[in-house]
Order: C-alpha cells, then structure tokens, then sequence
C-alpha cells in the first residue's frame, strides 16, 4: 500500500475529465441539439460526453418501444373511420392489472353482440405497459404508442383515456412501426388472397 | 416434477427412517412427506449423513378448503446436484412445526415470512416476528381465505372489465377517500409501534451477555428508513459499543405488495410482467426464472434459437447488474457517484439492447413459455456483439485500473465482514455472498439449466469471504459472463424463437415445480404450484436478496459502524426483491 493504486485510479478519473473536453473540440457544435449528435453520443463508441440533454434533445427509440396502448383505426376513402377493435375482449382478459374497460355494443332490434366497442377505457395510471393487450389482440387493433410525455396536472380528469382519446390512424402506426406494420398488411393481403381465391 | 436422487446416503436414510416418511404420490408432485416430531432428527440426519447441506428454499403451502397446511423444504448439497424435497403437514388451525433454524440458520427470515404471511407457527424459532407486513396487521394475507380490501375476485380476469365495463377507480369504493384504510376509532398519530420497542429490547439483551468490563453504554442506533446509500427504503438496527457493531437487525417490508398473492390472483401468462418487478436491476433473469419453473410444468422446451437468446440476455443481465453494484458499492464506501456513473455508462448500452429486442430498458417481460416474445430485431446482434466483443472488455480492464489496486477500497474492504464458509453455507447464503466465502456452487453448473451445460466457463469463487472478495467474484464474474457470450453469439442458431401460436391462456397440468436460475444477486427460484386452472395455486419466489440478508447481522458483528453501510452495499440487495 503506498498510494500508487490510487494514482492510477486518479488517472482514469483524469482521462475521462479530458476526454469529455477533447471530443466536444474535435467534434464541434454538431455533437449537440442534432440528431446525428444524439446518435453518436448514445453509440458504443462513444467517447467523451454520454448524457442526452433532456427535453432539448431525445433519445431515439427503437421500434419496439412500448409506452401506452391505442387503438387503431383504419381511414377508408369515404372519409369514415374504421375502428379495427372488434369488442372480443381478449386485450381485457390478457391484461395483467386489469385496467382494460370494454362495452361491447349490442344491436338494438335482435339483442345480439355487434363486433364493435361502445366504449374501450383504459386508466393508464394503472397500466403496467406490459404489451400483452398488442401482443394478444388478434386483429391488429390495439397496439403500444411510442408517447411518453403524458404528464398533467389533474390525475382524476386526464388519466382514464376513452375511446376517442385511444384512437389514433393506422398512418400513425405505420409511422412509429413500419416494420410491425409491414409484416401485419403482407400477412393480411396473404390471408384476403387466399379467402377470395376460394370463393 | 419428481426428483431422483441416488446417492447411497440418502437410500439408507430413507429406509431408516421409513415408518415415519411417506412419498408424495399426487400426480405432478414429488419429494417425501415427513412426520412433524420426526423433522428434526430427520433434517439432521440429511444434513450430517447424506450430505444436504443447503437448504435453498422454505415455504407454506395452503391446502384450503382441506384443514392442511404444507411447509414444503428444498434441499441441495453444494456440491451439486438435483433437490431434495421435504413436506411437512399440519392443521391449519394450529400451525405448529419445529422450527429448523439451529440446523440451518439460513431458514430464520423465510421462517418469519412464512409465519407472517400463512400463520405458520415454527416452533423454537428465535426472533419469530412479522417481517414483511407491519406489526399491527391481523390476518395471514397469503391464506387462501384472506381478502384484501376491495376484493374483486379470486381470479383474475375479472367479469367487471368485459362485456359491460365501466371504468372505476378502485379509491372511488375507498370509504375514506384516499388511500389509506383504517377504522375511525384509530389515530396514526397516538399509535406507539410496539414491535420497535420489542425490537430494541431484543436486541440489547443480546448483547448483555459477552459484555466487557469497561463500562461504556449500548445504545441503539436506526439507520434509515431512507437510508442515505438509496439502496431504497430500508432500515438497519443496531446496538452499538462505541463504534462497534454488537448486534444488528435489519427490517424491511416497505415495499411490501404481497407479489405472491397477486401471482396467486394472476393467470399463468400475467405473472411475466410481475416478475420484472421482483429484482428491478435485472428483469431478464427473473423472466428467465419464472419461465423455467412453468415450463416444467407445461413440459414445453424452447426452440434453439430463443435458447441461445435467452442465456444472451441473462448474462447481459449479470454483467450489467455486477457493474452495477460495484458502482454502488463505491457509493457506499463514500466514493461518492464517479464509479457508479461510469458503471451506468455501460449499463445503459446493455439497456439500449434490452429496449430494442423487449420494447422497454427495465421492465423487459421479454420470455414466454416456450420461447421469447419476438427475435431480436434487425441490427440488435450486431451490437450486442460490438459490445461484448469490443467495448465491453476494455472497459471492465478500465474499471479494475481504477479500483481493484485502489489503497483506500482495500484498506476498506480487505478483512471486512468475513462470513466464513460453513456460516455461508449454514446461512442459505447464494450468489456472490457464496461465493464469496470459498463455496464454488453456481446453479448454473451445480444443477444446470437451459444449454448452460455447452458453454465452457469457470465458477469464480473467493476465499476470504470479506466485502473485497466479493467485488472480487463480482469482476471475475462479468470476465465469465464475456466468455459465455462470446461463445453464444458464435453459435446462435436461425430459426424460430417460440415453440407453438403465441396463447394468452395456457393450459398447465396440475402438479408442482421448482424452477431457479443463477441470477446476478444468487439463487432466484421460482415454486410454482399448478392446480390445472387457469391461475397458479401457489407462486412462491425464494429471493436471492431477501434470504442473503440473513446473513448481515454475522457479517456485522463485532464491525465499525461505518463499515455496515459497505457490508450491506456489497451483499447487493434489490429492495422490489427484498420486500416484494
Ligand atoms: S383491442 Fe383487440 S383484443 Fe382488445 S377487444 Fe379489441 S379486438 Fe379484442
Ligand atoms: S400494456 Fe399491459 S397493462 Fe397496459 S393496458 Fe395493455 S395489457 Fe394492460
């Protein structure tokens, strides 16, 4: 024990200090506020300054990214919106801390159960952002949103979403999952090429 | 699952004690019943003859409606090898049963949690005490006949979501409007924790006995509850001469939810996500767990590929949560922030590829029975291998330059909190607290899982047993987690990663299972009890962090006070797993 560990270790310190100088120099203004300069710092080969300077600057998210769910709905060139949600109730079941609400609409002359929801609430106070509702959910219906900067000031009005705060365009989807999005339109035109071949 | 034993030890144990064990004939089960006053004799006996010298795992199991309750034991030899598993039975009304703790004092804690969450009495017990909820809770929460206020239903899911649902806020229902619940006759502010006081009590009488004869005072000092290292809410009592630790007693509960009854409640598939929440550093192993334990039931296996996924992912894992904890440990040792920083720096890359492949940095919920939930996306073995092959190595060397020659954290470490090898063993010690202490039993050769058979590693074990030892086996630890991965990412194989459709309700045949991994913190099991309906009768996890614990009062004792702050940061607990 005579203190040389510790000089060495004091040279790590010390390398690092620079380091952050040196590359911010090398690198200039581009490190900083451009996406190409959030890219590098946040790669394996970073050297120098690690952090993102939050909420100037965003990490980019990968595809997978989960936050909250919502429900998807498809444009159809009349205008009308087409909600994809059948109202079966599988998102419900599969939800880990329940905080999955459906009413499912009911015709009013024969009384039967019509694949639509009357209403779809989830309290996302509640919601564990598992991704088991998009993960189960076999009609593509309901699926996991990159926005996380959901934060408000009043917990009881803002934090149940109803439908028409849970809705949002397949164009979105197709926008933050193109991928996912993809491989679900190349398996549906599949599946209507194959029904419409047998009919 | 049944589990052969055959050594000869065990053979001449069990026809000796014949009259008084009976096999656990249920389909599905295994392990021998035992007569209660035939416990300890028996347990001895196993221990001293046969060579079971760890016993891993104590729980209750609540046969309601039968009048049954079932302590059900796991034990293991360390040198390896599968369990052995005891039962005993006993009405639920008078829980009584010998407690095990003078043969393997590991058993004190979960002996306790046992009591407090089934009412089960462990007879001879020394400290025999709630632990997780507080001391004025009446009721035994994990009985099947308990309810929790704004009981729902048994099961989950619950009939109110769907068709008809109509969202309600569970503290809509509270009667006095927010989230606590008492009776009007009750006033926080007068109430007097009586368990404290019986606390401190007991812990002075401790140490009036080995008193010396300079008169100095004892007195009682509470470290926490929030205690200033941020290892989360905690809480160290301890009677101290001077600076000399005398005895020590740590409580915690704080963050007590009951995990196991809401894994009771929960489907089979619905306890993923819970278990990411268990040991929040590293959710891949607790996954990982989980899913071993329902597999067996299940008799599924995994394709290859998802395989080779998941050992990525789970010694991705202990890397980063050995990093960690070393960081941490700085912390403790006052090195205030500048490791750890450097250790989250690495932490965060390993994240970024949990968040591509899983959809979130923490709280993975990445395996399913049978597979894992999606392949690792486009690019994401690329960097993994960046990672390990390049970054990973030369960082871990640039750690080690700057702390393992370190004067100051081996004058600080070096000789501190010795936990000696049969007190390890004794004290149901896993992981690197094991390890640490000259015991080189690492499940994942002791009793391996998964394809851990294929990958030519090495067990890294210290011998001196103090905090530097374990930073020690922490390092080499990580070495060998690069060595494993390297050799995976070599071999992974294409092809599928999940056997069969994606179900959100899985069949489980009824029966029992044990499932545990080596995760970071030690021996994470899983015990899992199928009663062939959708939800698992019992779900019991024997916590790494929780059951090492136990050992801190004979690290402590006879410690400065200062080094109790660098005991407990090196025994690397996660509070969401300590309490859970
Ligand atoms: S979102 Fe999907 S799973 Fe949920 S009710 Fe609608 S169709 Fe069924
Ligand atoms: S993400 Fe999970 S917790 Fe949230 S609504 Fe979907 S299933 Fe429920």
């Amino acid at each position: 024990m005579n203190g040389w560990g510790i000089i060495r270790g004091l040279g790590v310190t010390l390398r690092h200090f620079f380091g952050t100088y040196a590359e911010d120099l090398r690198r200039g203004k581009s490190r900083y506020f451009t996406k190409q300069g959030v890219r590098e710092r946040s790669a394996s080969t970073v050297r120098g300054i690690f952090t993102v300077q939050y909420p100037e600057e965003k990490l980019i998210i990968p595809e997978e990214f989960r936050y909250l769910p919502f429900l998807v709905y498809d444009e159809l060139e009349s205008g009308e919106k087409k909600i994809r949600c059948t109202s079966c109730g599988i998102c419900a079941k599969v939800c880990p801390p329940q905080c999955i609400w459906i009413e499912r609409t009911t015709d009013p002359v024969t009384g039967r159960p019509v694949p639509a929801p009357v209403a779809f609430y989830i309290d996302i106070d509640i919601c564990m952002n598992c991704g088991f509702c998009a993960e189960y959910c076999p009609f593509d219906a309901i699926k996991m949103d990159h926005d996380f900067e959901i934060a408000s000031y009043d917990r009881k009005a803002e934090h149940i979403y109803a439908l028409e705060k849970l809705l949002k365009p397949a164009v979105y989807y197709q926008s933050i999952r193109p991928e996912n999005f993809a491989r679900e339109e190349a398996s549906r035109m599949e599946k209507e090429a194959k029904t419409s071949s047998k009919s | 699952m049944l589990v052969k034993t055959s050594s000869d030890g065990i053979k001449d144990l069990l026809s000796r004690y014949g009259d008084s064990l009976l096999a656990d004939t249920r389909p599905g089960f295994g392990g021998y019943f035992i007569k209660t006053e035939q416990l300890v004799p028996f347990c001895r006996s196993l221990r001293d003859e046969a060579g079971y010298d760890y016993l891993s795992s104590v729980t209750g199991v609540d046969n309601f409606p039968e009048d049954q309750m079932e302590v059900v034991y796991h034990f293991y030899k360390t040198i390896g090898g599968p369990a052995f598993v005891l039962k005993v039975q006993a009405s639920r009304h008078e829980t009584v049963i010998p407690s095990l703790t003078p043969l393997y004092p590991g058993v004190e804690f979960q002996e306790c949690e046992a009591w407090d969450l089934l009412g089960i009495r462990f007879e001879g017990h020394p400290d025999l005490r709630r632990i997780l909820m507080w001391e004025g809770f009446e009721g035994f929460p994990l009985r099947k006949d308990w309810r929790e206020p704004f009981f729902e239903d048994e099961n989950k899911p619950f009939k109110s979501r769907w068709p008809d649902g109509h969202v309600l806020r569970t503290e809509e229902e509270n009667p006095y409007k927010n989230n606590v619940q008492y009776p009007a006759a009750f006033d926080p502010d007068q109430w007097i924790p009586a368990g404290d006081a019986a606390l401190y009590e007991g812990l002075l009488s401790l140490t009036k006995e080995g008193q010396s004869d300079f008169k100095t005072d004892h007195i009682v000092v509470n470290l926490g509850p929030q205690h200033p290292s941020t290892h989360g809410v905690f809480r160290m009592v301890v009677a101290l001469e001077g600076e000399t630790v005398l005895s020590l007693k740590p409580v915690m509960g704080y963050l007590h939810r009951n995990h196991e009854k809401i894994g009771e409640r929960n489907t089979f598939v619905q306890n993923m996500p819970f278990t990411d929440r268990l040991d929040y550093i590293s959710s891949m192993s607790n996954n990982f767990g989980y899913a071993l334990a329902v597999e067996k039931l299940m008799d599924v296996h995994p394709p290859e590929r998802a395989e080779y996924i998941r050992v990525i992912m789970a010694e991705l894992t202990r890397f980063l949560s050995h990093i960690f904890s070393i960081g941490f440990l700085l912390n403790d040792l006052g090195a205030f922030f500048t490791p750890a920083l450097y250790a989250i720096e690495e932490r965060e890359l390993i994240l970024d590829i949990f968040e591509a492949a899983s959809g979130s940095r923490m709280m993975c919920n990445y395996f399913r029975f049978g597979g894992v939930v999606r392949d690792l996306p486009d690019g994401v073995l690329g960097k993994i291998k960046d990672l390990v092959i390049d970054r990973l190595p030369r960082k871990l060397d640039e750690f080690e330059r700057y702390l393992t020659k370190n004067d100051i954290v081996r004058v600080r470490c070096e000789g501190v909190g010795v936990l000696k090898i049969e007190e390890a063993i004794g004290l149901s010690a896993a992981g690197p607290v094991l390890r640490a202490s000259g015991v080189p039993y690492d499940v994942r050769k002791a009793d391996p899982y998964s394809i851990y058979d294929r990958f030519d590693f090495d067990v890294a074990y210290g011998l001196h047993g103090d905090i530097y030892d374990r930073y020690l086996v922490r390092v080499e630890e990580m070495r060998q987690s690069l060595r494993i991965l390297k050799q995976a990412l070599r071999d992974i194989p294409g092809g599928a990663v999940m056997n069969g459709k994606p179900q959100y309700q899985v069949r489980v045949p009824a029966g029992e299972a044990y499932g545990r991994v080596e995760g970071p913190k030690g021996e994470l099991g899983f015990y899992v009890i199928s009663n062939g309906k959708p939800n698992p009768w019992r779900y019991h996890v024997r916590a790494p962090s929780f059951i090492n614990l136990t050992s801190l009062s004979t690290m402590a004792k006879n410690q400065k006070i200062a080094d109790v702050v660098a005991l407990l940061g090196s025994i690397d607990i996660v509070l969401g797993e300590v309490d859970r």
